[in-house]
């Protein structure tokens, strides 16, 4: 198929998928807005006795106060009412909640990803670590985050650690571990004949690592980053859920439940979703540039 | 004549899940400074393992091998060959000046040596003006160059090539094989060429050591006295001819086909 460049080439290659895909989903979820809300409805007619028809029904459906599924235009009114319409400042503004997820959520990454690649070096460095640590690697992610985090919330509470870093801390248990079974299988990615090629120059074992395995995990990397920026915020807005649902999305989403306020939870979901979009996206970004300057992508 | 590489009695068994498996058994060679040899033979002969064994990547079970009057470990220390790979093996995130500054740079040459050897050795290699193409960009055969051109950067005494131009075809193997000629008559190194092409080696060597499989072993060594000056077309000449016809022979004779 011949490549579309510019306008026409985002309009058909990009929009017209993607777009058609989200029509599709809202088609979808309005037909269960109305499956889902209208046992309510009919359930309210029948105790005031009288008779509604399938018009009515499905106008009262997309339009409840306290839906079972609210309707998309309903989550819409209400994103923008809590965007566009509230000071960022305001503890109702989304952007408010948003960017307190998102700030633990970045800084949680950075520590994730740090540590990931840590311990992918020592493992790819060592055979004794590459034994004793990686089982303890792989055990961490079989505990149910929902367990630990209170307990760690509450553990840092105690020693006087509150606020971000708790939460961020969350988010770097959940992201590290993409980066580091990545980037062990990065940093062992090499061929034979590139490293016999490092043999036969002599070259050290840090030459080794900082002009070959370094470089050739560089994709592994981003990979794995990309995957450990959408957990990363998984982890802060569950990091946010004990700790008495202060602020941020999931503290949204935790007031949300205790009053029934779906529509609220909902756009708190799509927030985070539209945000976990965009961390993907600008590490895709990141992963474009870097590997376009190392002359690896084509 | 000084003596740069001899190998007495040599002998490598690999220990592999099958069992072991002999490569190498009882080779004698000795290979003189500025000989062009090459190991021809099936595959499984054990061509590739000897070159390993002489570049210090595999250790040898038995017998006796020295470098340019070292052991192998101690002239690759020494970093006393260049290596060329079956494939052209650049780096895929480093330029081709960036590839041929590879080993420069892992011994540690300053910036301004390291540009004057890359400038020479693209132009030994008829790659000027490729510096900043990335490996993607070139041709197979261009790539094969560079990586010759990377094994030549630090100026080693001896080239080992591993069936350089074995993923290639003919013409562009052909072309490789007069510019690789020219290159040995400029730099008078000691050139260790492996293949499994009979005209290619006949070409090329100015000795051809035919080897035979299970287990690896030296058949024959045949002289291969064509003189310096050998345009392509020496290929048609009798005397080639007859040459490629005993290394067939050799080849013939110490394989078996039964198995």
């Amino acid at each position: 198929m011949r490549e579309r460049r510019g306008f026409s080439g985002f309009l058909f290659d990009r929009f017209l998928p993607v777009g058609t895909v989200v029509l599709v989903i809202i088609m979808i979820w309005y037909a269960f807005t109305v499956i889902l809300n209208a046992p309510f409805e009919r359930d309210q007619a029948a105790r005031a006795g009288t008779e509604i028809t399938t018009g009515q029904l499905i106008e009262k459906t997309l339009a409840q106060e306290r839906p079972v599924l609210p309707a998309p235009h309903q989550v819409a009114e209400e994103i923008w009412k809590t965007t566009a319409l509230k000071k960022i400042t305001s503890k109702r503004s989304l952007f408010y909640h948003g960017w307190i997820t998102l700030s633990s959520t970045v800084l949680g990454f950075v520590m994730g990803t740090a540590l990931g690649i840590l311990l992918a070096v020592l493992i790819v460095q060592s055979a004794v670590l590459d034994k004793s640590l990686m089982p303890w690697i792989i055990t961490s992610q079989t505990v149910p985050i929902l367990a630990v985090a209170p307990m760690i919330i509450v553990v840092l509470n105690a020693i006087g650690i509150s606020g971000l870093l708790p939460k961020a801390l969350i988010s770097a248990y959940l992201s590290f571990f993409p980066v580091a079974v990545g980037m062990v299988k990065g940093l062992r990615s090499p061929d034979p004949m590139h490293l016999d090629l490092m043999r036969t120059y002599n070259a050290s074992n840090a030459q080794v690592f900082w002009k070959l395995r370094w470089p050739a995990a560089v994709p592994f990397l981003f990979t794995s980053m990309k995957v450990a920026v959408a957990i990363s915020l998984v982890g802060a807005i569950v990091g946010e859920l004990p700790t008495g649902a202060v602020a941020g999305l999931g503290a949204r989403l935790l007031t949300g439940s205790y009053y029934g306020q779906t529509i609220q939870i909902w756009s708190a979901l799509i927030s985070a979703a539209v945000l976990a979009a965009l961390l993907v996206f600008l590490v895709d970004l990141a992963s474009r540039v870097v590997q376009r300057r190392m002359g690896m992508v084509h | 004549m000084s003596v740069v590489i001899a190998a007495e009695k040599l002998d490598l068994t690999f220990r592999t899940n099958d069992g072991p498996v002999h490569a190498l058994s009882n080779i004698d060679l000795e290979i003189n400074r500025g000989e062009f040899v090459s190991f021809i033979g099936p595959s499984g002969c054990g061509k590739t393992t000897l070159l390993r064994v002489i570049a210090d990547l595999e250790q040898p079970t038995g017998g006796s091998i020295s470098v340019n009057g070292v052991s192998p470990s101690e002239a690759r220390l020494a970093r006393a060959y260049g290596y060329v790979f079956q494939a052209a093996a650049l780096y895929p995130w480093r330029t081709i000046g960036g590839n041929i500054s590879l080993p420069l740079e892992v011994m540690g040459l300053s910036k301004a040596e390291r540009e004057t050897r890359i400038a020479k050795n693209l132009e030994l290699v008829n790659l000027v003006g490729f510096e900043k193409k990335f490996p993607w960009q070139l041709s197979g055969g261009m790539q094969q160059r560079a990586s010759i051109a990377r094994a030549l950067s630090f100026d080693p005494d001896m080239l080992l090539m591993d069936e350089p131009f074995g993923a290639l075809d003919e013409i562009v193997r052909d072309h490789l094989n007069e510019q690789l000629l020219k290159l040995w008559a400029q730099t008078k190194k000691t050139v260790v060429f492996v293949t499994h092409s009979i005209p290619e080696a006949v070409f090329l060597s100015t000795r051809i050591v035919v080897m035979s499989p299970r287990p690896g072993r030296i058949h024959e060594v045949i002289d291969c006295d064509l003189g310096d000056d050998r345009p392509l077309d020496i290929r048609e000449t009798p005397k080639f001819l007859e040459i490629a016809h005993r290394v067939r022979e050799g080849l013939r004779l110490g394989h078996s086909y039964d198995d």
